[in-house]
């Protein structure tokens, strides 16, 4: 595997730099390592890395106003590695521009996966007018959406709930954003019609809608969708 | 009735000193006629022992002095001077006041002892709980810890060559006690939440079918053996709950139902909606969320089953692994969102969690028609 795209990880635990020095420089990546908020700007303003792995926890400035700096310049995605339990940290870091998150302790595979997914949608903006996952298509110029050849009838928030997931393909968004996104502003906090519309969705384009393989819950946090 | 009059300020403790030796000298002053001075003086005796048993040094001393005083000046020959007449009744006075201020100063020794005796015993008891946390957690960071070196000495080790086969066991024995060990910091981060009082339900609207399905999924790999039922209606409604919290209850019932009981066991998890909830008239029966988890196992000991909710308790005969805080956690966080649980074992074998919560329902009917 010859990916060449560059990373810059941000990180002050010198056990996880060497685990992500060996394991991203062996599935091909060029990396760049920074140990604390200060050093992680300036290489990132340097490197313009294809990706950021940074750690909410540094030790001379807090992982959110590192998020904020950077975002007001760099679009690239900005994965955050964070602590469990800290739903209320990784809302707020998805809310200012994080594509994806990470709690400790990870799983080096499921890193891997982020990073491709961040990566692949770095690539292809999703301009194509059709896109297909499973046995379902989406026709984005027509409105329709097919599961094995047959329409599936939606109603049009189930639609543009289903397309906005689609669009931020393995990101995860934020159920306020979600609900901004398809209801309205007023709506940022009635989670009820995110819960009771994420069913229905399922039961429409999921094989087993307990075990949906597309919309992933993110307990706590949002939904994720996944093809992969 | 100590403990209540010993935390009365000093300054009230004197104005009851006061008050109650002037209140019974009155009483005894009608009565002068026709009882003797030294009635009187064991009445006031009385009086300074009771005040002795609930209240601070200085002031029975000062209530001993009141007393002598009194009696001197209102009961004893002449009336309303601090003079005696008879040596008898100078010798009264004398042995009056060394009774009370012995009375006085032997009490307050007393219960001096009894709180040191009481703090003593509650060191020992905290002694003993935190020996016992220490004992499970050694012993539960440390197996894993062992196997995760011991593992790799193997691995790395010149002298011996290792079959690749051996050596993908090894891999597979560090990734479970690290697994392991992950797990046990969890409960122990989950118990300090609990402890420090940090926890804040966030009550938000939860689709328990899918948070159920979500936490089954988590723990495929513990259940791989175990039959696992899922009795959850359509038309279930929202409930408002932590997600976290409530997703870490059924996560800590289910892994220890997976944890003991046997292979082939059949789990059943169980949300059910109570509609005869009544919250302004009946609290009793205000649980409108209802969740069962059962399993067919062996059940608990019927005389433990009071126990296994406290911390760090542990089943007697309980064959591996465990601090003993799942359980204790799952309580807390019951209870942070006004729940409650109860453990019962089954008739036909097995236990059965329940839980209940009074939580705000809302129809799902009612928003996807909207």
């Amino acid at each position: 595997m010859n990916n060449q795209a560059e990373i810059l990880v941000i990180d002050d635990e010198v056990q996880i730099r060497k685990l992500l020095e060996i394991t991203l420089d062996s599935n091909g990546y060029k990396t760049f390592f920074a140990v604390n908020a200060k050093e992680g700007l300036l290489a990132a303003a340097n490197h313009q890395p294809d990706l950021i792995i940074l750690d909410l926890g540094l030790p001379d400035e807090d992982g959110q106003v590192v998020l904020k700096r950077l975002r007001e310049w760099f679009k690239n995605p900005i994965i955050i590695l964070t602590v469990k339990n800290a739903e209320e940290e990784i809302v707020k870091a998805l809310d200012s521009g994080a594509n994806d998150y990470l709690t400790k302790p990870f799983r080096t595979q499921e890193l891997l996966a982020r990073i491709r997914t961040a990566l692949r949608n770095l690539v292809q903006k999703h301009n194509e007018p059709i896109i297909q996952f499973g046995a379902v298509s989406i026709d984005f110029t027509s409105r329709i959406v097919k599961l094995k050849d047959e329409i599936l009838k939606l109603t049009s928030t189930e639609y543009n709930l289903l397309s906005i997931l689609v669009k931020n393909e393995g990101r995860v968004l934020t159920h306020h954003y979600l609900l901004k996104e398809v209801w309205g502003n007023s709506y940022s906090d009635q989670t009820q019609y995110l819960r009771v519309f994420v069913a229905q969705l399922r039961k429409k384009i999921e094989e087993d809608p307990n075990r949906p393989k597309f919309i992933i819950t993110e307990s706590g946090v949002g939904y994720r969708f996944n093809t992969s | 009735m100590k403990t209540i009059l010993s935390r009365i300020k000093l300054k009230n403790q004197y104005l009851i000193c006061v008050v109650s030796v002037g209140i019974v000298a009155s009483l005894c002053l009608f009565t002068r006629s026709f009882l003797d001075h030294k009635v009187v003086g064991y009445i006031l005796l009385v009086v300074v022992s009771l005040l002795a048993m609930s209240l601070d040094i200085l002031p029975v001393l000062l209530s001993a002095v009141l007393s002598a005083l009194i009696l001197n000046f209102f009961f004893i020959q002449p009336y309303y001077t601090f003079h005696i007449y008879s040596t008898e009744d100078a010798l009264l006075l004398v042995l009056f006041f060394i009774i009370a201020l012995i009375n006085g100063v032997l009490t307050h020794k007393i219960r001096k002892a009894e709180k040191r005796l009481q703090i003593k015993e509650v060191r020992v008891n905290t002694m003993k709980l935190y020996n016992a946390l220490l004992d499970s957690l050694s012993h539960e960071l440390r197996t894993p810890i062992s196997a995760i070196m011991g593992a790799i000495d193997t691995i790395q080790s010149e002298t011996i060559s290792i079959s690749e086969e051996n050596k993908g066991k090894l891999y597979l024995e560090i990734e479970k006690a690290s697994l392991r060990l992950n797990h046990q910091v969890e409960n122990l981060l989950n118990m300090s939440r609990l402890e420090s009082g940090v926890i804040q339900p966030k009550m938000d609207w939860c689709d328990l079918k899918e948070l159920v399905y979500n936490v089954l999924d988590h723990l495929k790999e513990d259940l791989q053996f175990h039959k696992v039922v899922v009795a959850v209606d359509d038309t279930l409604p929202l409930f408002k709950l932590d997600y976290g919290l409530t997703e870490q209850i059924i996560y800590n019932l289910v892994f220890n139902a997976s944890q003991y009981t046997p292979k082939g066991a059949k789990i059943e998890v169980k949300v059910d909606y109570n509609p005869d909830v009544d919250f302004d008239y009946n609290p009793d029966k205000s649980m409108s969320c209802l969740i069962t988890i059962a399993d067919d196992g062996s059940g608990f000991p019927e005389e433990e089953i009071d126990k296994v909710f406290d911390k760090f308790y542990r089943l007697q005969n309980s064959k591996t692994g465990g601090t003993g805080l799942g359980l204790s956690i799952v309580k807390g966080f019951v209870e942070a969102q006004n729940g409650t649980i109860t453990l019962e074992n089954r008739e036909k074998g097995g236990s059965i969690f329940k839980i209940g919560f009074p939580a705000l329902v809302i129809n799902t009917k009612e928003i996807s028609n909207e």
